[in-house]
Formats: C-alpha cells, sequence, structure tokens
C-alpha cells in the first residue's frame, strides 16, 4: 500500500534530499515508523519524546489537518496523499522584551560594541 | 552576503498590513519563483493566535497557500510578521519556529507610531544572520534604489553613516 508523503525542504536532509517520498501504515503512526526505517531520524523531528505530535509540525491528510482525524491515530488508505509542514509560528512573546531593555541600559552605558547591529539598537532605544 | 532586494510596493503593503492588525502581530509571506529570490506576490495570513506577542499561520490557510505556490512553481521568499511593542529582531521564539532555511524572515515594529522599522534575517539551525534590505523603487530607474541597512528609519542610516 502505498502513501505518497511531501516532506518540507527543512527535513529533505532526511530523505536525501527527495520533496515527494512513498510510505506504508494503516495509520500515521505505521507510515511515520515505515519511513523512518528508510529515512532514519524523521520521526524523530515529527514526534515527541511523550510520543505524541510536535505541536508545531502540521501534518495533512489529503485536505485534512490531522488534529481533527486522531493525529497519530489518523487512519490512512492506499493512495493518501500526506502532507507535512514546519508550523509558521513565533513572535514578540518572551525574549524580545528582555533583550530590548538589555540593549537600553547597554546604550544608557555606552556601549563599547561598534557592530551595526549593537548601533542600530543604540539607535532604536535612543529615539 | 545575502541581500532581501523587495519592491516599494510590496513594502508598503505590508507595512499596511502591520499598521492594520496593530497591536496584535500580523504574518504573512511574499511568494517568488523558485529559485529567483526574488518576492512577487504578496500574500497577507491570518494569526491564528490573534496575539500582541505570538503568531501562528491558521493551519489550513498554510496549506492551501504551500499548495498555491507548488503549483504556481513558487516558494516563500519572504516570510514576514510585525513585533507590535519591541524592535524587529527576531526573538527567541522566531529562532526556534523559523522552517524555512531559504526564506528570508523580515520583521516589521510599529511600536512607533509614525515610523516603522523594517529589518531581514535569515535563520537556519538556529543562526540568526542580519542582511541588508534594497528597497527598489517600481517604475523609475532600477538602479534608483534606496537601501537600509540594519534599520528602516533615516534616522538609522544616519547613525551607520556617522561611523558612531
Amino acid at each position: 500500500m502505498a502513501i505518497e508523503v511531501r516532506i518540507p525542504t527543512i527535513l529533505r536532509s532526511y530523505t536525501g534530499g527527495a520533496k515527494v517520498v512513498d510510505g506504508a501504515g494503516d495509520t500515521l503512526a505505521d507510515l511515520l515508523t515505515d519511513l523512518d526505517s528508510r529515512h532514519g531520524g524523521l520521526r524523530g523531528r515529527l514526534i515527541t519524546d511523550a510520543g505524541t505530535l510536535h505541536r508545531f509540525v502540521n501534518v495533512y491528510v489529503n485536505d485534512e489537518d490531522v488534529r481533527f482525524l486522531g493525529a497519530l491515530d489518523a487512519k490512512l488508505s492506499d493512495g493518501d496523499s500526506v502532507t507535512i509542514l514546519p508550523a509558521v509560528a513565533g513572535g514578540a512573546f518572551g525574549f524580545a522584551a528582555a533583550a530590548a531593555i538589555s540593549s537600553h541600559s547597554a546604550a544608557a552605558a555606552g556601549a563599547s560594541s561598534h557592530s551595526a547591529a549593537a548601533v542600530a539598537r543604540d539607535a532604536v532605544a535612543a529615539r | 552576503m545575502h541581500v532581501l532586494s523587495i519592491d516599494r510596493s510590496i513594502i508598503d503593503a505590508i507595512v499596511a498590513h502591520a499598521r492594520r492588525d496593530h497591536p496584535d502581530e500580523a504574518c504573512g509571506v511574499v511568494a517568488g519563483p523558485v529559485g529567483s529570490d526574488t518576492p512577487t506576490r504578496h500574500i497577507p495570513m491570518d494569526n491564528a493566535a490573534r496575539s500582541m506577542t505570538f503568531y501562528e499561520f491558521d493551519s489550513m490557510e498554510h496549506l492551501r497557500v504551500w499548495r498555491e505556490m507548488d503549483d504556481r512553481d513558487e516558494e516563500p521568499v519572504v516570510i514576514y510578521h510585525s513585533h507590535t511593542a519591541t524592535e524587529a529582531y527576531p526573538s527567541r521564539t522566531d529562532v526556534s519556529f523559523a522552517g524555512e532555511p531559504g526564506a528570508h524572515y523580515l520583521l516589521v515594529s510599529t511600536r512607533e507610531p509614525d515610523s516603522e522599522e523594517i529589518r531581514s534575517f535569515r535563520i537556519v539551525d538556529g543562526v540568526v544572520t542580519e542582511e541588508p534590505v534594497r528597497v527598489v523603487e517600481a517604475g523609475v530607474d532600477p538602479h534608483a534604489v534606496q537601501s537600509y541597512m540594519f534599520g528602516q528609519s533615516p534616522a538609522t542610516v544616519d547613525y551607520e553613516c556617522s561611523g558612531r
């Protein structure tokens, strides 16, 4: 039973550069185990140590997000197409505010760094 | 060294999107022909997190847009988002989630009401490398460009030129 799996750029190091590989399995979990037997390490990039799908990896069966199909238990059939996409996410939370504060105090102290980035930060902090 | 060359009209559209969604973070993509490194098609995306400090593409919109790019032999040349209260520099969160090693990660800060800070980065294997943004003015001499290095506002460029 062949299932087509579309591999995102960032994981193609595991597939010898291939954009699409074939796999087999009755569920997504089986498919990932099957893929890992030929593309060692791929499964570990998608599944946490706790055995669940990584929060910031999107996996789709045909046009559906597997989160709505039972995640790793999602049933697969011959001819299905599985797409893996790393979530596009991020944001200022957590770090940038601290960085802005620290660069501000560095600017106030007369930062000795002459890197362009430091200059730009100083300029921003000075505004 | 990498440079992001991008049309003024696209930058303006990205800034307008960031202003519209402020104080929430805005996010989107600029697609371009595969291998061209030229951003040509601006695609504003929904921020599914609808947050002032976090953004995330809606998973279904993400699939639809990525498929559409595939069908058109395009790739995500630019992935952008806004920071609405902090500088336009990738946060640790941005770095840990950066999943498109070929993309220019463009950040727009809208914390100042009258000016935007626009900066571009490569994020590969957790390493952040800033690159200049070269804004191309369409409809005029293609060599008549304005380059922004490490910051967008004229004031920042002045700082750089003054050798401070």
